[in-house]
């Protein structure tokens, strides 16, 4: 700034402290920084405040005439699309089944990813570096390459159309990206600390749960974060392996064929599925970046 | 993300355990803890892996082997070679797209005091499926008609205010003096002084496009100081003579008439009246022209087709960037913070400008991270499935289906092309293979003397 003055031909510029004109100036060469921020920032906020008043929009005028009515005519909001969905059978079950399906498909890929990445850390065992390097390859496997041959064996063994296969299959196929996550924050954990518990004779389980654990608590709850959203989140596997416990949005995705004219059920059900994880995601925020930036690789 | 991978990478203790007494008790901890995870990945990873290449080289019904006939129609079937091409355009605008904006984003948050309010704006849609993003965008953004639809809305609100629309959409002349087209308008071929009056009847008018509140034409009166006339629809059911106002024919009412001088500059323009009727009221002496303006001809705004075939592909790119930008600003804005501050500063005080700083300091410095950025996006990008599901409307999506959605559509959705279906996986499969062996490389880089 000082030098860009003196080029002006300004008296000799005295250095520091900065003077109010300066100030001045500094904010109003931001000024274009900060409209275009707030512009971009409402535009990117303006789809999904649409959808909400979708949502709530008497169905009858919400065919004809644009969301942003509601605005002008509050009194054509209603819940009464709330209501007509939490009514739907159909709807409510898929509810219910994403929420166990999300459940499980979250708990029990923390609890086998933690076991596998201890050991991937911390015990030397013939093969870990090669199995480890082929669990990488995995992160990249395209989950279509499974669908086929999981579909027939899940006929043949009774999964098709069961919680407990879905909850399988994500689980098996969250496996590289959180074995991968948590076996890199384990390394991290101080090798001091770990020669101590083993020189004290602790056991290995004895290790993983005293210390490991403890201490993996940040890097479990990311990749807790990022499972409950995959999971929730998921269309392909559920429209796969389900029929009639089909989860949310593959039951959502059944009512598209009629897009306009069951829009009062489709954008409250939409509005639903996505409130949920968006929730979740607000609130553990903090854990969900520092895991994105962890495992930015999948 | 650096600081975890490249410490110390997982060397076995030193100074472990006391030397192993049975197999069991050497081995067993490591099966325990890694072979839930090893069964798991065996049965949903390595035979679904090795079935489906296998499954791809058998024909759809599961009897013959039929060598490369089911990859021979991916690369002929039409709506096939479609989803290879959309694939394609996706590769090639979607990763550098959201890699610029999170670049662009990134850099400018950094200046600002709200960044958290705006980050948060642009990174939620990164937390809703990419199935209910699609159903957002499908509602509220892309509907055809203006009234309903947001950005067609816009689009309308801005063009009337730039040029309201006509009346018509078009119309022919019905006499030779009447020169033009509906798309330059229809200039009257004769002078005209004050007191004069002109004729401009049109026909070939689609009835529908008559004003509601058209009313029989009248044959207009001379003005004492000025120019009358009368735009009418010039036809009447049976005939009737081209170039006389007669009964049954109606006037154009909101018609814009030019009043040209000499020259041909426009002086004064007027809009007809219910009847067809218009007047330029006291004229001084000269000879004078009256034209149908062209403008009468604009047809009101119909709303751009965005889910039409012709751009459904950009339109569900558009709504897969606004999900995946705050992916590509967080990440990028992790590393720019990294970034030492006093190498940035070094580069000022030398002189640089912040463009210059930006480009020679900043992007090299970032490489590593954009690079980051954009192979995952490579990867969501061919695997993309669920948006383009839910935006397209049954008529376009031919149009606008990718690989991932024709191996779905082809196995699953009734049609029960199995042996097509495990090509188009395998296909996918061999696309990310150089992604698949650079995250390799680059793992076993970072751990390198780690």
């Amino acid at each position: 700034m000082a030098t860009a003055e003196a080029v002006e031909g300004r008296a000799v510029v005295v250095p520091r402290p900065e003077s109010k004109a300066e100030r001045v100036a500094r904010f109003t060469a931001k000024v274009p920084v900060h409209l275009f921020l707030l512009i971009v920032g409402l535009l990117w906020l303006v789809p999904t405040f649409g959808l909400f008043m979708i949502s709530i929009f008497d169905p009858a005028r919400s065919a004809t005439e644009g969301w942003w009515r509601v605005f002008s005519d509050p009194s054509a909001a209603t819940l009464h699309n709330y209501t007509a969905l939490f009514q739907n059978e159909d709807l409510v079950h898929a509810l219910i089944v994403t929420a166990l399906v999300t459940t499980g498909a979250t708990i029990l890929p923390v609890i086998i990813a933690a076991l596998a990445g201890y050991a991937f850390a911390w015990i030397d065992f013939p093969g870990r570096d090669v199995i480890f390097i082929v669990l990488i390859g995995l992160l990249a496997l395209p989950i279509q390459m499974a669908l086929i041959p999981i579909f027939k064996l899940y006929n043949t063994l009774g999964l098709y159309d069961t919680v407990v296969g879905l909850v399988l299959f994500h689980t098996a196929f969250s496996l590289p990206f959180s074995i991968f996550l948590l076996r890199n924050f384990f390394v991290g954990i101080p090798k001091d600390l770990m020669e101590a518990a083993r020189i004290d004779g602790a056991s290995e389980l004895r290790i993983f749960f005293r210390l490991i654990l403890p201490l993996g608590v940040p890097a479990v709850a990311s990749l807790g974060i990022f499972q409950v959203l995959f999971v929730w989140n998921d269309l392909l596997v559920g429209l796969t392996l389900a029929q009639s416990n089909q989860p949310i949005a593959a039951t959502i995705s059944l009512q598209l064929r009629q897009f306009g004219s069951n829009l009062d059920l489709i954008a409250p059900a939409a509005f639903v599925s996505l409130i949920v994880p968006l929730t979740i995601f607000l609130a553990f925020q903090r854990y969900f970046v520092q895991g994105l930036l962890a495992g930015s690789v999948k | 993300m650096t600081s975890t991978s490249s410490s110390v990478a997982g060397q076995a203790p030193l100074g472990g355990p006391p030397p192993p007494r049975s197999v069991w008790s050497r081995w067993g901890p490591a099966l325990a803890f890694v072979g839930p995870a090893f069964f798991l990945l065996l049965f949903y990873y390595i035979y679904p892996t090795i079935e489906t290449i296998r499954r791809s080289f058998i024909s759809n019904s599961g009897k013959e082997f039929v060598w490369f006939d089911n990859y021979k129609q991916i690369f002929t079937d039409d709506i096939l070679l479609t989803a290879i091409k959309n694939n394609a355009i996706w590769v090639a605008v979607v990763p550098a797209s959201v890699t610029a904006l999170g670049v662009i984003f990134a850099v400018l948050t950094e200046r600002i005091g709200w960044a958290i309010a705006f980050k948060f704006a642009v990174f939620a849609p990164l937390a809703i499926s990419l199935f209910a993003a699609g159903i957002i965008w499908r509602a509220t953004m892309y509907d055809r008609d203006p009234s309903v639809g947001s950005i067609n809305h816009v689009i309308g609100v801005i063009k009337g205010a730039v040029g309201p629309s006509g009346v018509l959409t078009k119309a022919n002349p019905s006499t030779p003096d009447l020169a033009g087209s509906s798309k330059a308008g229809f200039t009257l071929d004769k002078t005209l002084q004050s007191g004069d009056t002109a004729l401009l009847g049109l026909t070939a008018i689609p009835p529908d496009e008559v004003p509601g509140d058209a009313k029989q034409a009248v044959e207009p009166q001379p003005a004492q100081d000025g120019i009358s006339g009368v735009v009418w629809r010039d036809f009447s059911p049976g005939g009737g003579e081209a170039g006389k106002v007669e009964q049954g024919e109606l006037g154009i009412p909101g018609a814009t008439v030019d009043l040209l001088d000499d020259s041909g500059k426009k002086v004064d323009s007027a809009s007809t009246e219910s009847d067809g009727s218009f007047t330029f009221p006291s004229l001084g002496p000269g000879s004078y022209r009256v034209a149908v303006d062209k403008t009468t001809f604009v047809a009101p705004f119909q709303g751009v087709s965005w889910l039409g075939s012709k751009l459904i592909v950009p339109s569900i790119m558009i709504a897969y960037i606004w999900t995946a930008a705050g992916f590509a600003m967080v990440v990028i804005g992790a590393g720019l913070a990294a970034i030492p501050r006093d190498v940035l500063e070094a580069a000022r005080t030398d002189g640089a400008t912040e463009f210059q700083v930006f480009r020679r300091v900043t992007v090299p410095l970032l490489s590593p991270v954009l690079g980051v950025v954009f192979i995952t996006q490579v990867i969501g990008v061919l695997k993309v499935f669920d948006i383009v599901l839910a935006i397209s409307p049954g008529s376009t999506l031919k149009d606008a289906t990718v690989v991932a959605l024709e191996m779905w559509r082809k196995s699953f959705s009734g049609q029960n092309q199995f042996g097509v279906g495990a090509a188009l996986a395998v296909f996918l499969f061999v696309l990310v293979i150089p992604v698949l062996l650079l995250n390799i490389r680059r793992f076993r880089r970072e751990n390198v003397g780690g």
